[in-house]
């Protein structure tokens, strides 16, 4: 039933991978991956050196890490760093990842780590590998090591290159049995060093990304695209509103459907089985079940959100904490940014194998190894006897993190012995897919007579308690809807700003508060791409625009002035990092310093700038938007945008621009479209109509990446490479309200700037 | 269940299915083809799209017995083993991130550059609209539509003159 290698699974028909590497027969049977079939899957050891990197008789490499990569070039970057260290041809290599059995857990992907963090063990390990082979082929060719060279995985004598010895031939289809130093699999340590920047080959080319010619010639099996012998399909029958009891299902309804199987329900669960997908679509579409109220409407709804948070019980007064001293210019607002939802490309899915007594969960599972705790939790099985196979889906950007489906299709799997494929529909997706938090954002300042900001006050209040984690067996929804609770929700967070401004009397402070009912309800919270980065730096990024405003300063000019204004030490020099990025879009964008707003203009078009700018972890992104803004529909378009970016060292200029463009555009998204809206029962975004999403003809006419990169000193030898998946989301909302002020003259506080609420905003003050 | 015939990228099959199965599942489950996917079900996104003589054509929301032509996916756009000009310019331009929707944004350009091999910016905007990415890959996919135009343009003269 198992598909009888896990490679095959991973690899099959990838044409650009067997015509480029050729590696498709080794990558078989001689990895370290445990041996496929009725299991058990234990961890892989990181301890070993076998666990990441497996050389082939051919002298080709096959690296394994426990990350996953959902569509940033991250697979490649991993190659590129680890060929680097290992000696070895970029092109003789290939990468697996992230499954449970067969590779180490290093979490899967998330919150921007994949280089920052998770390339370091990769690339002491592969520096290992490279110090015991050349140990060995000194062993070999009786000299030592001083007097070899290694390149391209061959190992020759400095004095005489026709003394030679691959790596193929000193270790092909055999073991290291090379033992790691290290706590945990972050701090795996070896005694080889690994390389400084200039030693790095691959590492700083635009190498093309090895997944992209399967995703466009259409020979790539992803999640959705697992089949296995006897599997059926299931569907779920979602609550019709919040916190629904199930009082009643009326099987006769479904029963004399073709290929109708079963009905698996428990608690308010209820799922529909089938033999083909269609059939179950229509089964679970004709289901009759009955539903009783909760005594209390589960939230306010999506128009009257804002005024329960401003008044939601057991919130701490917003009470100013800064002192504003007699005499200054008070600048005060408070900015409002809904819920939005992940809205994945596709509903969640999964297919489940039970045979053998083992559990295999085929999924695009951004943290498999979540995934595979939570299943093993959920079904009482031992952890050991699950495994999560994780394959290509649609990019979520959080979403996969708790990925609902793989439980569901566990749960399905476990009870009716067969393999079950579950996908949600889209529906199910948009409406019940996990939210990023709405926050309210009360701020204030203070200006002296010479324009310096001289107080500050931020407070964050953020709608954000049971936030769900990794696939937890009892805060997953399945689990949530058969009952399971936790003591308490989880509370997620309510961010602060991430500049590096200097400004005297600053205070910020933040609290999370929840809604009525936060058990079984579709506003639950989950992390999005840089979880509550985009709200706290939309209000942090346009108050410092109206602080500018108020005291007729460039809005550029400003934020450096801000940055400038330090005198101690710049600690990992994040304000020279800041005036640098900032610096770069300005010259790029061709910045001319004025105050905003602009004369406005007398056309039905007005045309206007803004800037903002934030760190996320080690990395900063400014960008310089040009926007026009129609005066009589309201409609905004970002004309021109410039993202200026430094995550230090980067690994793959093309692939990292990409991302910062496709970031920078999701940001865009979320400042023109993107708004849960619910009535005080059920969420009324169901689809692409009514949880809009940015389109073809919203996309700017030019897009230009500066990737600054690690200044002040971009030639250090030691330069680490931070994190590039979400910086460019986070400014786009604040760099888009700050051009439309600069256009219009009017500020709007409120995301996303939709052309209703615009053009609202312009009547009311006389546009 | 009805026995309906039809020919998908240059093949003849035959399925007994529903005749009001979406012609999607029918490609997906009975013919095991991975080109065409599912995002919405509603029509609304492109993921599921499928040319059918020559259009590109939403399979998600047709009922497989409304098909009456040849049908291609992305798995039958390259020929005698070398990738559709679109192909390779989206791997020249590099523009998938996770690439769930490139299906439906390669053959909606396949289907408008088919008509139009000279689609102005505005055109390219208006006619690829309606096929979403949540990657937002939105502007590599128009730059590559860019380059593929410039290739077929440099292609067709070169066949003219072999057929002269």
């Amino acid at each position: 039933m198992i598909p009888s290698r896990i490679e095959e699974l991973l690899v099959t028909n990838r044409r650009g991978f067997l015509r480029t590497a050729g590696l498709l027969a080794v990558s078989f049977g001689t990895s370290t991956a445990a041996p496929q079939g009725p299991g058990p899957y234990p961890n892989p050891d990181f301890h070993q050196i076998d666990s990441w990197i497996v050389i082939h008789p051919d002298n080709t490499a096959t690296f394994y890490v426990g990350k996953t990569d959902p569509g940033q070039g991250t697979g490649t970057g991993f190659r590129q760093l680890m060929s680097d260290e290992l000696d070895i041809a970029f092109d003789k290599t290939t990468c697996i990842m992230g499954s449970t059995d067969i590779t180490v857990d290093q979490v899967g992907s998330g919150g921007s780590t994949a280089m920052e963090r998770d390339s370091w063990p990769m690339r002491r390990v592969a520096a290992e590998a490279r110090r015991v082979l050349l140990e060995m082929g000194s062993a070999r060719l009786g000299l030592p090591v001083d007097q070899l060279a290694v390149s391209n995985a061959v190992i020759t004598v400095k004095a005489d290159s026709s003394k030679r010895v691959t790596y193929g031939e000193l270790i092909g289809g055999k073991k290291f049995n090379v033992t790691l130093d290290g706590a945990n699999i972050n701090a795996v340590a070896a005694r080889a060093k690994t390389k400084l920047v200039p030693e790095l080959h691959y590492t700083g080319q635009s190498l093309h990304r090895d997944d992209i010619p399967a995703k466009v010639d259409g020979s790539l099996k992803w999640a959705v695209d697992v089949k296995l012998p006897g599997m059926v399909h299931a569907r779920n029958v979602k609550p019709p509103f919040a916190c629904a009891k199930l009082t009643g299902i009326d099987e006769a309804s479904v029963k004399s459907l073709p290929g109708f199987i079963k009905v698996v329900s428990k608690g308010n669960y209820v799922a529909v089985v089938c033999e083909r997908e269609e059939q179950a679509i229509r089964a679970a579409r004709q289901l009759k079940t009955t539903w009783e109220k909760p005594p209390v409407a589960p939230f306010p709804s999506s128009e009257n959100l804002f005024d329960y948070m401003r008044t939601a019980p057991g919130a701490a007064p917003q009470a100013a904490k800064a002192p504003m001293p007699d005499g200054a210019t008070i600048v005060e607002a408070e900015y409002e940014i809904p819920f939005q939802g992940h809205t994945a490309f596709a509903g969640a899915h999964a297919t489940a194998d039970p045979s053998n007594g083992q559990m295999t969960v085929y999924s695009n599972d951004m943290k498999s190894y979540g995934m595979r705790r939570g299943v093993a939790t959920f079904l009482g099985m031992p952890q050991d006897r699950v495994r999560v196979v994780y394959m290509q889906g649609p990019q979520g950007f959080g979403r996969t993190a708790a990925e609902d489906a793989g439980c569901e299709a566990a749960y399905i799997a476990h009870e009716i012995g067969r393999p079950v494929r579950m996908q949600w529909m889209r529906d199910e997706e948009t409406a019940w897919d996990t939210k990023s938090p709405a926050f309210l954002v009360k701020m204030r300042g203070a200006l002296d007579a010479q324009g310096h900001l001289i107080a500050y006050d931020y407070h964050a209040r953020s709608c954000d308690l049971n936030h769900v984690g990794y696939n937890e067996p009892d805060t997953v929804l399945i689990a949530q809807l058969m009952g399971s609770r936790r003591e308490r929700p989880a509370a997620g967070s309510s961010a602060t700003p991430s500049d590096s401004y200097v400004i005297p009397n600053r205070k910020m402070t933040g609290e999370v508060v929840g809604l009525p009912i936060v058990w079984e309800t579709p506003l639950r919270t989950g992390n999005l791409r840089d979880p509550n980065g985009p709200q706290s730096t939309f209000a942090a990024e346009s108050f410092i625009d109206e602080a500018a405003a108020a005291a007729k300063a460039d809005p550029l000019e400003f934020r450096l002035k801000l940055l400038q204004a330090g005198k101690d030490d710049d600690a990992g020099f994040r304000r020279a990092r800041s005036i640098a990025v900032l610096k770069a879009a300005a010259e790029k964008y061709g910045w001319d310093p004025r105050p905003s707003p602009k004369p406005r203009g007398t056309g039905d078009i007005l045309t206007g700038r803004g800037v903002a700018y934030s760190f996320r972890g080690q990395t900063i992104a400014a960008q310089i938007a040009e926007v026009e803004v129609n005066r009589k529909t309201g409609h905004v378009w970002a004309k021109r945008i410039v993202c200026a970016h430094d995550c230090g060292l980067v690994v793959n200029p093309e692939s990292l621009h990409h991302t910062v463009e496709c970031g920078t555009l999701h940001g865009l998204s979320r400042a023109l479209h993107e708004e849960v809206r619910f009535d005080t029962e059920k969420v009324l975004s169901r689809d692409w109509s009514s949880h809009p999403t940015l389109r073809h003809a919203d996309v700017p006419e030019s897009i230009e990446i500066v990737l600054v990169n690690g200044d002040p000193n971009p030639n250090r030898p030691d330069l680490p490479p931070y994190g590039a998946g979400e910086a460019s989301l986070k400014p786009m909302m604040a760099v888009i309200a700050n051009a439309i002020y600069d256009a219009t003259g009017v500020r709007i506080r409120r995301v996303p700037f939709r052309a209703d609420r615009v053009l609202a905003a312009l009547k009311a003050a006389g546009v | 269940m009805s026995k309906i015939a039809l020919k998908v990228n240059g093949r003849s099959h035959t399925v007994d299915v529903d005749p009001a199965t979406p012609l999607l599942y029918v490609l997906r489950n009975d013919l095991g083809l991975q080109g065409p996917k599912f995002g919405c079900g509603l029509g609304q996104c492109g993921a599921c799209t499928v040319l059918i003589g020559g259009a590109a054509v939403r399979s998600c929301v047709t009922p497989t017995s409304a098909v009456k032509s040849e049908i291609t996916t992305l798995e039958g756009l390259a020929s005698n083993g070398k990738l559709h000009p679109l192909q390779q310019a989206w791997i020249d331009e590099q523009v998938p991130q996770c690439g769930f929707c490139q299906n439906g944004q390669i053959l909606t350009a396949k289907a408008m550059l088919d008509k139009n091999p000279h689609p102005t910016d505005a055109q390219i905007r208006e006619t690829m609209n309606g096929t979403l990415c949540r990657c937002m890959s939105y502007y590599r996919v128009q730059t590559a539509v860019k380059r593929a135009a410039k290739t077929l343009a440099e292609i067709a003269p070169a066949s003219k003159e072999v057929v002269a």
